[in-house]
């Protein structure tokens, strides 16, 4: 593990009322990596999130992001450290226009660089700029999820999650999204790339952890995992 | 038949009352539309904020002035009541949201009513019976100017709603709470805002309605059963719904009262929301289930 993590989960617990769903969870990223959490549907990919981001509380272990402890932090405190979560299902606001979702994106954070970062956002998703009057709702399901992440980059992020970014993409759209995850990842964005979409999230991750049952089961280099015997035998089917 | 000035000055009258019908909707539907409860304390407010009204007029303060200072400091106990009150009394669960807002209608009840006990009062003001002359109708102007600033507070909110950070917020968590808590709206601050506006709103109508109305313990109860109605015409939750409906159900009231005599007009809107129920369920500007 580098040691100057920018963000550093230990002993991590958390769940809903009587059920226990994550346990023992230790995840370190560093600052321009891009790691990925795999595993299957239930495995609590989505409740690690919740918990990243505020909006679920921990009940054990430690979340120290940039420095700072998280673990009682409100969600509007930790988005403005700048630790931004783009959730599944997209949840974008459906009857604002594709515009009004983006300024949104920096009701938080950027105010200032709103314009720009616009036009950033914009140039990267030529498609959202024809449709930038248009009620989101109205957007095919993957104008929606560019939106999604278009809205979170409006809060210039210095850690960003992507929870199932490629969940109901036609093939060709998959295949642009991890293009984009990893143009992001290129240009010095952390992320945490929680997807079922193995071999593709492999390919771009440089750590990558797989979850089961709320625990890590496997760790490792994103290529060295590849051809790992125990992934391939449970989640490529070889 | 009847002459069409007579006809034109009803429906103007009903345009009138339906301005401020739409003024005490407006906060009823927003909030249901941010924090899914109907706020049962809404009619009390009115009520409270009349005698607010009322006092300040005994002490001089004409109530075209004392809005100024009135809409702001109910702004501010709509506030803190959410803040302190209803979201803490009510541990995150709506329906206790909704029998929190009962309770805090009967309080304040209760409160005027021991205070001032049932009786009606109204206030003289010089302006009380002057009218606008329109060649074909005279409008009492304490209508009149009700009307304009109804138009005005309107259209300031609209613009409020879709011009400023905090409006898009408002209508975010709205329609999608956990999309707006990811991009770091702070949910508890919204509902409270929200409800400021809802009471600062009915501060607004309380100054408007005290020079042509009367004021008990009650009073504000029977604004809010045709608000209501105005909110379920309009479609629940929708701004320009209570706007709109606001104005359609004053007319229909004055109409109603032209045809069938002033003690009926009231009928007219149960009637017309009762068709309303039957045909379009989800009111004029309503999602589609
Ligand atoms: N709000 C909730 N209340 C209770 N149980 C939940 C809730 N959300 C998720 N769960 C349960 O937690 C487990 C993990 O869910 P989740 O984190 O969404 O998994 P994943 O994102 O990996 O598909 C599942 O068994 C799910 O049923
Ligand atoms: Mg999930």
């Amino acid at each position: 593990m580098p040691d100057a993590a920018l963000l550093e989960v230990d002993g991590l617990a958390a769940g809903y009322g009587a059920s226990a769903i994550l346990q023992g969870i230790d995840l370190h990223v560093a600052a321009g990596e891009t790691v990925a959490v795999l595993g299957s549907n239930g495995v609590g990919k989505t409740t690690l999130n919740k918990v990243l981001s505020g909006i679920l509380r921990p009940r054990a272990g430690s979340i120290r992001f940039n420095g700072r402890s998280l673990e009682h932090a409100a969600p509007s405190k930790i988005v403005e450290m700048g630790l931004v979560h783009v959730p599944e299902g997209r949840r974008i606001f459906p009857d604002m226009s594709v515009d009004e979702n983006l300024v949104l994106g920096s009701y938080r954070r950027a105010k200032a660089n709103r314009a720009a970062n616009r036009e950033r956002v914009m140039a990267i998703f030529p498609r959202l700029a024809e449709r930038c009057r248009q009620p989101a709702g109205t957007l095919s399901g993957g104008e929606q999820q560019m939106l999604a992440i278009g809205r979170g980059l409006m809060a210039e992020p210095r850690f960003l999650i992507l929870d199932e970014p490629s969940l109901g993409l036609s093939p060709l759209l998959v295949e642009e999204m991890f293009m984009l995850i990893r143009r992001l990842g290129a240009e010095g964005l952390t992320i945490l790339l929680v997807e079922q979409n193995v071999v593709q999230s492999l390919a771009l991750a440089a750590h990558a952890h797989v979850l089961e049952n709320g625990r890590i089961v496997l760790s490792g280099k994103g290529e060295e995992l590849m051809s790992d015997p125990r992934l391939q035998k449970s989640y490529l089917g070889m | 038949m009847l002459a069409p000035d007579i006809l034109l000055a009803a429906v103007l009258n009903g345009l009138m009352t339906g301005a401020v019908y739409a003024l005490v909707a407006v906060g009823l539907t927003l909030v249901y539309g941010v924090l899914h409860i109907i706020n049962f304390a809404h009619g009390a407010i009115l009520s409270a904020a009349m005698f607010a009204a009322y006092f300040a007029s005994l002490a001089g303060v004409d109530p075209y002035i004392a809005l100024i200072g009135l809409a702001p400091l109910f702004f501010a106990a709509g506030y803190a009541a959410q803040r302190l009150i209803i979201s803490p009394a009510s541990h995150g669960d709506d329906q206790n949201v909704l029998l929190v807002t009962l309770g805090l209608s009967i309080v304040i009840e209760n409160v005027l009513l021991t205070a001032f006990h049932s009786d009606t009062r109204s206030i003289d003001v010089p302006y009380g019976f002057a009218s606008v002359d329109l060649g074909f109708a005279f409008l009492p102007l304490p209508r009149v100017v009700a009307f304009a600033v109804a138009c005005v507070v309107s259209a300031a909110l609209w613009i409020g709603l879709h011009h400023t950070d905090t409006g898009k917020a408002i209508r975010a968590v709205a329609k999608e709470r956990y999309g707006a808590t990811l991009v770091g709206i702070d949910v508890a601050h919204v509902y409270a805002v929200t409800f400021g506006i809802g009471a600062a709103c009915l501060a607004i109508a309380a100054c408007l309605l005290l020079p042509s109305y009367y004021v008990n313990p009650r009073v504000g109860e029977a604004y809010v059963l045709v608000a209501f109605t105005v909110v379920v015409f309009g479609g629940m939750g929708s701004v320009p719904g209570a706007l709109i409906g606001g104005l359609m159900i004053g007319v229909i009231e004055s109409l109603t009262g032209l045809f069938f005599g002033e003690s009926l007009g009231q009928l007219g809107i149960f009637v017309l929301f009762i068709v309303m129920l039957l045909l379009r369920p989800t009111g004029l500007f309503g999602a589609r289930a």
